[in-house]
């Protein structure tokens, strides 16, 4: 029998076999800037269990738990199951949120099963995998209770032998007695302990970190590993239900078009179709909801396919019919070249640009992206009598939940999402339209549907990355020192998938490298011209981050090729002496958005931002003599309260191709848990860096998407990414509040990048992808 | 009626045998190994042995696949062990692990044929194996470890 702790969570799926993960010591400490040599502080308060720093995290919905009865169960043989109640997309999170509980509950972690949480943030608390926020969410509640589950056992240690519980210790899966050296596993004593109650938090004592078995270590694996090995670890694709049907989706070819007539005559004579189903749209702006309509469902998703090829569709397409990124590149490029909305206005960058010895200008584009996860949009549902079950790959499983109790008119307690592995997400899967429509097709068949997005109608019908046009005017003096610094800002609004009326960046986008530039200029004013959104946009990877610090940080090498300074001296120059900076307090920025934290917690420290860029320098040998052909560049960003920099060795060669022959890239995120983890993010960021920069791009004409596969939506593949990419974590303990890493690798890739670029070949890239723009 | 042989087992089919046979696979026999990722032969998600050659199961009609053998992930070796799959964990190659199935089955083949490839036949090799997450780095080094013997 298994010790049912409160919640009981052993009415779940009994844990699969070979989820138990094997150490590995392949990792450990390699491509790690060497330990003490950059310690950022070393002031850490062992015992203190109570918040060490302040957090957003109870703004979010759910909040944070940290009660072993929630999350730990100990079966009397002393199996430990630890619940997951983030999702897994590919950072590892599932594996490293409960690591930390084994750590400081003093499990062995060979004897730690994960079991992944359904969907409900008031459960489990706040499940929103997204922000980069896992961990500096996390670890502390995390911590917590794996401290109070270590404190139980040791109580029911000290009641079993009569003693103080000062005369006891939790070690590696037993509890000893300091007196007599009795010995008692965790396993006998998890009946006792689990009657226990969760002490006070100030009572808790935290581990020293000296004493840790795997956080920071690098040396566990992902719990999923040898079922993703061998073909047996579960997608959101791979759900299965009995009696099971599958379904792909006719959708308007323009969003926002609606169903005007079908004739399914032909699609019912396709062999192993079953039923053709309408699936009403939302009106705009369409929120999570449903694009709309006409499911055909088969027998398997070849026939549904097949079927929906000889479906005869009529669309109404709305008003986004006109939408041309050719035309709106243009009148982007206008409003960029007018005054905007005031979004920070330090000093006066008008009066300083007229009176300044010269004035450097450029404007740069970045067009739509996909996401492009090789898992497209899918989900599994079964509604039959007032009830919901439903398998989805979802980044808000919560908000996911509750939407679905309301588009099916049942109570959200009839609803039942069960979380499986998300095959990439990227932000994609923060929508949760198609599980929406699968719970509709199923209602209206009363069976239960896979619906499968195929690739075109992934990368035709996506929450696109937004498109925008950056321009940043500059005022330089006569000694070469920029004096003022103008940046417009031109982008259509994520908002606008909420409220129709967002014209203007929200405060979130805004807060993403833009108004917090952290320059020391002391004129320096952002602008947000107008711009509506003719598609859906949604949260991609570092989002605005993207086209920020595409722009700023490819801005400042032009700045040091027109004074003819070095650009990383440049940078560092513009990044200025060591500060701490409170974004609140710039002028004229209202409503800042620190990433949902606390700037107390966070605030800007240029000092952080200045040393990942002098590591990268040096470790990528900045200034050494270079092959004819190659050039360095350099760029460096904050972005989800991190400090990332990046520089990337580029290779032209005659017919301009490009190659990447070496990638540095420094990471300081606070307080990390799983350096082995980091560095997996940080060579994928370095791949989809590519891919974005060289290769990607969504354009459209008469509202509908041009690219529709992997032909005209390019992404990175193996004979062209950097395969040689190093990665620098700057250590940091407890007393530097960890911060996001998911996402912040990626915005300063495309700059440098291009900054290298340009270095080998003196061609400026202001327009992305460069596709075939260094031809020759 | 199509008869198939999938992993040294034998199924039939009774529906349309020009479907391809990824959905077979998947929907049908419930082998979810074998990924969908571009649905025409882009992407690699999908690729299975057949006869022991690295093949996208997207493209193959399942009535093509007559007398064949087909191998998918989940019968590339009975105890999960190919050199490999040894070699994937052991790079903890995968991040979110979706691609990988037709990664290894891709690279198996690839060893099969040139058990000590150049880096220059891994890229070629791989190259029609698409990664979003970006594990090239760690999937090269995997196919080097494999090669070299674990
Ligand atoms: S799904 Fe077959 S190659 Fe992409
Ligand atoms: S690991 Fe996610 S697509 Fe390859």
């Amino acid at each position: 029998m298994t010790h049912m702790f409160k919640s009981g969570i052993f009415n779940f799926a009994p844990i699969p076999p070979g989820s138990v993960a094997n150490m590995s010591r392949r990792f450990v400490l390699k491509g790690f800037v060497a330990a003490g040599t950059l310690v950022v502080g070393t002031s850490f308060l062992p015992g203190k269990g109570r918040a060490d720093w302040a957090t957003g995290a109870a703004l979010m919905p759910g909040g944070t738990k940290n009660n072993p009865h929630l999350f730990i169960a100990i079966d009397p043989s002393g199996e430990v199951t630890i619940i997951a109640n983030r999702e897994e997309m590919g950072t590892g999170i599932k594996t490293s949120l409960p690591m930390v509980v084994a750590d400081e509950m003093e499990a062995d972690w060979s004897r730690v099963h994960v079991q992944q949480a359904t969907g409900d943030n008031e459960k489990w608390g706040n499940q929103d995998t997204d922000g980069s926020r896992s961990v500096r969410h996390w670890v502390q509640p995390m911590r917590q209770c794996g401290a109070a589950m270590r404190m139980m056992l040791e109580q029911a240690a000290a009641t079993r032998w009569g003693v103080e519980l000062s005369s006891v210790k939790a070690e590696n899966h037993r509890v000893v007695n300091l007196a007599t050296g009795e010995i008692a596993g965790y396993g006998e004593l998890a009946a006792a302990a689990s009657a226990l109650p969760m002490p006070p938090v100030e009572a808790l004592q935290l581990k020293n970190p000296r004493d840790f078995r795997y956080i920071g270590t690098g040396s566990i694996q992902i719990v999923d590993l040898y079922d993703i090995t061998v073909g047996k670890a579960v997608y959101g694709i791979d759900a299965k239900m009995p009696g099971m049907k599958f379904a792909v989706i006719a959708r308007p070819p323009v969003v926002g078009g609606k169903l005007v007539s079908y004739d399914a005559t032909e699609t019912l004579k396709v062999p192993g179709v079953e039923q053709v189903v309408v699936v009403p749209g939302a009106t705009w702006p369409l929120k999570f909801r449903p694009l709309g309509g006409v499911a055909v469902i088969a027998r398997n998703t070849g026939s549904a396919i097949k079927g929906r090829e000889q479906l005869k569709i009529v669309w109404d397409d709305g008003p986004n019919a006109s939408y041309d990124s050719v035309a709106f590149r243009s009148q982007m490029e206008a409003s960029a070249g007018q005054p905007g909305l005031v979004v920070r206005d330090d000093g006066d960058a008008e009066g300083a640009l007229k009176s300044a010895a010269r004035v450097i200008s450029a404007t740069y584009y970045i067009p739509h992206l996909a996401h492009a996860s090789m898992e497209p949009p899918t989900a599994t549902a079964h509604v039959t009598n007032g009830t919901c079950v439903a398998y989805v790959p979802a980044q808000y499983p919560g908000g996911c939940h509750d939407d679905l109790a309301a588009v099916l008119g049942i109570p959200a307690s009839n609803v039942t999402v069960n979380l499986t592995l998300l095959g990439g997400a990227f932000g994609r899967k923060c929508n949760w339209d198609f599980a929406l429509e699968a719970a509709l097709l199923s209602k209206a068949t009363g069976v239960p549907i896979k619906v499968v997005w195929t690739r075109e109608d992934d990368l035709q019908h996506d929450s696109y990355h937004t498109v925008s046009v950056e321009r940043i005017d500059a005022g330089v003096d006569t000694n070469g020192r920029v004096v003022a610094w103008r940046h417009r800002s031109v982008a259509p609004s994520l908002w606008s998938t909420f409220d129709g009326s967002q014209v203007h960046e929200h405060p979130i986008e805004l807060g993403m490298g833009f108004v917090d530039n952290p320059f020391d200029i002391p004129n320096l004013r952002c602008e947000n011209p107008a711009c509506a959104a003719h598609v859906r946009i949604g949260w991609f990877r570092s989002v605005s981050n993207i086209p920020h610090a595409f722009a700023i940080q490819s801005f400042v090498a032009e700045l040091a090729a027109a004074t003819g300074r070095d650009p990383r001296d440049m940078l560092l120059e513009l990044i200025g002496p060591d500060r701490v900076l409170d974004p609140t307090k710039f002028r004229g920025v209202t409503n800042f958005w620190n990433y949902g934290d606390p700037v107390s917690t966070y605030p800007i420290e240029t000092g952080r931002l200045r040393r990942v860029t002098e590591i990268v320098a040096e470790q990528i040998g900045w200034g050494r003599t270079l092959p004819k052909g190659h050039g360095l560049g350099i760029a460096a960003h904050r972005s989800f309260l991190s400090y990332i920099a990046t520089a990337v060795e580029v290779a032209v060669d005659d017919k301009g191709n490009i190659t990447i022959p070496r990638v540095d890239t420094a990471v300081d995120c606070g307080f990390y848990i799983n350096p082995e983890r980091i560095r997996s993010q940080v060579e994928g960021a370095a791949v989809q860096g590519t891919a974005l920069a060289k290769n990607s791009e969504i354009t459209f004409k008469n509202g509908r998407a041009q690219q529709s596969n992997f032909d005209g939506y390019l992404l990175a593949r193996i004979n062209e990414v950097p395969l040689n990419v190093n990665v620098h974590i700057v250590p940091a303990d407890w007393n530097v509040p960890s911060s996001g890493l998911g996402e912040p690798p990626l915005p300063p890739f495309a700059p440098a990048l291009c900054n290298a670029v340009f270095a080998a070949t003196g061609k400026r890239i202001r327009s992305l992808p460069i596709g075939n723009q260094l031809a020759t | 009626m199509v008869t198939l042989r999938v992993n040294g087992q034998d199924y039939t089919y009774d529906g349309d045998p020009s479907v391809p046979l990824l959905w077979v696979l998947r929907d049908e026999l419930g082998l979810t190994g074998t990924k969908f990722g571009c649905g025409i032969g882009l992407c690699g998600a999908c690729t299975v042995h057949l006869d022991g050659a690295a093949l996208r199961s997207c493209l193959l009609e399942v009535g093509q696949v007559g007398g064949k053998e087909v191998v998918t992930i989940e019968g590339l070796s009975p105890d999960g062990n190919h050199p490999v799959q040894v070699a994937w964990r052991e790079t903890s190659a995968p991040q979110c692990g979706y691609c990988h199935a037709g990664q290894i089955m891709q690279a198996s083949a690839l060893l099969a044929s040139t058990p000590k490839p150049t880096q220059e036949q891994i890229l070629a090799a791989m190259d029609g194996n698409i990664c979003r997450c970006g594990c090239y780095q760690r999937i090269n080094e995997a196919i080097n470890l494999a090669s070299a013997g674990v």
